[in-house]
């Protein structure tokens, strides 16, 4: 009897001992492939990556050319979606979280978390639809457009949450002390979430900064440096994904090396993020 | 006369007054206009997704009138012969979807389990951090890294193998490319597996931990209690899981550029095959026709009702769990 316990105790030892290793080794397989890949996008990259490279236009295959124009187009489509996305995310942000009870706001609520399930080129289809069809051609605005669809939901919905964590007694002291509720939310409210909403949108700008699908024909790519917001621009992520279906061997470097910047730019925000909101805990 | 201007003065001041009540309680003029401006924030995007379905529907009734529900069941796919069927878009979205949840579930669950109930909290915390960091990294670059490391390696190391065990099955029979649906399935695992063990870790971490102590003080082992944790949180995991599912169905780049994009329906998962999202991004702008071109857009509403079906109920799911547990 006393050795049947054992032995089936023993098992059990074993049994716990075994997943305990199984789900450690899940682990390390996902941060193995997440070095591995970071890993091989430096070593790719690097050789190709020039200021040369950074600053140049693309050339046909056999004369270099760089990435320059792509750069300044992310940059212009990311300061685009910026501009539209923002202010309309806060602002949801601030409704779902001063105005959330009732109905409306719950369905506000479903429908922002849906949308950042919508895939992005679904949203791409859309803006095709309501802004290069009528305008007949495609645009960096379309691209901005896109993006800010995309970068709505997430700003909103970290603006939900930083605002939450606002203790309640900031709000009733400041109304206590006789201020309407909308300089209590601007005012006071507001200042006391917003590095929490910065780096919430500093995590959103990461996000879109790495999008391809909706620019594909919104923003489409261009192979020259162009600041017009009605005409097509070039994207780091386009330029990445047509050289790498390209077939020539010194494209698919370039789309490496490009990739290496791009990696650089969203890590970069993530762990400057990272280190930030490490402080507060 | 003078009286009667008064009262009208009045009426004035009593209308603004019941619109400022209206819309602030506390009768305030700038509560009304800061309250009007954020419900109209809110308004706005009920309008986007709103705008969304309708000109989605509208580009695609030119198909639907053609082909009616007959797009969904139609295997050709011929922009030359003017034909378009939806078939082997919905079945190469389908399988490599469902090859993606075949390796990340159990995997996404691990990792979980791990960083939530094994790892000390300083270990748990690093690791944590970069599994999200496998989520950051864009869609194109993933695909990028599948045409030059992915599909080599599968195709020297994996599916030779796989041929040689199992090619009695018509899953691993055919030839080896490295480029096809196996290879667009394990690209998604890669993508999903940040996204599902981040809410399956929030549903874990959402149980209470009377349950833990419970199930320890009765003597249960560490994987004993784990399994009790893992009980309560199943609705959860479920919706972690259904999360994950809209997410692999929707995915556009990555697949794109390793799943070969042939419309064309194969028992084989070596073969090339075609998903929803990737027709749309490779066909679209090569769309001169005002039929293919709305047969393209009817395979985005598709996919936006199946996504937002799959996102709604995995919503639900995952709110009953974080939500119950958080207010206890």
């Amino acid at each position: 009897m006393m050795i049947a316990l054992t032995r089936a105790d023993r098992s059990r030892r074993v049994t716990s001992g075994v997943m305990t290793t199984l789900t450690a080794l899940c682990t390390l397989f996902a941060v193995g492939i997440l070095l591995l890949i970071l890993s091989y996008i430096a070593w790719q990259g690097i050789g190709s990556v020039s200021l040369r490279f950074l600053l140049d236009s693309p050339r046909p295959v056999g004369e270099g050319g760089g990435i320059g124009n792509a750069i300044v187009g992310s940059v212009v489509l990311l300061l685009l979606s910026s501009a539209f996305g923002m202010p309309l995310g806060i602002a949801i942000g601030v409704f779902l979280s001063e105005f959330g009870a009732g109905r409306f706001a719950s369905l506000v609520r479903f429908v922002v978390d849906t949308l950042t399930g919508i895939p992005s080129i679904v949203t791409g289809v859309f803006v095709y639809a309501i802004i290069v069809v009528p305008l007949k051609h495609f645009s960096a605005l379309a691209g901005g457009v896109a993006l800010a669809i995309i970068l709505i939901p997430i700003v909103a919905r970290t603006t939900e949450e930083m605002i939450k964590l606002v203790p309640q007694s900031l709000r009733e002291g400041a109304l206590a002390l006789g201020a309407p509720q909308w300089r209590v939310t601007l005012g006071v409210v507001i200042p006391a979430a917003a590095s929490g909403i910065a780096t919430g949108a500093m995590l959103a700008v990461a996000r879109v900064s790495g999008e391809t699908a909706p620019l594909l024909f919104t923003a489409f790519g261009s192979r020259f440096f162009s600041y017009q917001l009605d005409q097509p621009i070039a994207s780091l992520t386009v330029q990445i994904y047509n050289y790498a279906i390209s077939p020539y061997d010194e494209w698919h470097a370039q789309a490496w090396a490009a990739t290496l910047v791009l990696m650089t730019i969203i890590l970069g925000i993530n762990m400057t993020v990272r280190f930030f909101t490490r402080r507060k805990f | 006369m003078g009286n009667r201007s008064v009262t009208a003065e009045d009426d004035k001041l009593k209308f603004v007054g019941h619109l400022r009540r209206a819309l602030s309680p506390t009768g305030n003029a700038g509560d009304a206009v800061f309250r009007g401006l954020v419900f109209f924030a809110a308004l706005l995007i009920l309008l986007i997704v709103g705008g969304m379905i309708f000109a989605l529907a509208s580009k695609s009734m030119l198909s639907m009138r053609e082909f009616g529900f007959g797009f969904l069941t139609s295997r050709e796919w011929n922009p030359v012969k003017g034909e378009f069927g939806a078939l082997p878009f919905i079945y190469g979205t389908v399988v490599s979807s469902l090859i993606a949840l075949l390796i990340s579930v159990p995997l996404s669950l691990g990792i979980a389990i791990f960083l939530v109930e094994q790892a000390p909290r300083n270990l748990a915390r690093p690791i944590t951090f970069l599994v999200e960091l496998l989520a950051a990294i864009p869609s194109v670059v993933y695909g990028l890294w599948g045409i030059f490391v992915l599909a080599p390696f599968l195709r020297v190391h994996v599916e030779p193998p796989l041929a040689r065990w199992f090619g009695w099955l018509p899953l691993f029979q055919g030839s080896i490319t490295g480029i096809g649906l196996l290879t667009g399935g394990i690209i998604l695992a890669i993508m999903v597996t940040p996204i599902i063990s981040a809410v399956v870790r929030d549903v874990l971490s959402a149980v209470p931990n009377s349950q833990r102590e419970a199930a320890l003080a009765l003597g249960a082992t560490k994987w004993e209690t784990t399994r009790v944790v893992l009980v309560n949180g199943a609705p959860g995991i479920a919706g972690a899981v259904i999360l994950g599912l809209g997410r692999a169905l929707g995915e556009t780049m990555a697949v794109t550029m390793v799943i070969g994009n042939r419309a064309q329906i194969s028992a084989s998962l070596f073969e090339p095959s075609y998903t929803i999202a990737s027709a749309i991004a490779n066909e679209f702008t090569e769309a001169t026709q005002d039929l293919y071109l709305s047969s393209l857009v009817e395979l985005g509403l598709i996919l936006f009702f199946v996504t937002f079906v799959v996102n709604g109920v995995a919503r639900v799911l995952v709110w009953n769990v974080t939500r119950k547990t958080g207010t206890v």
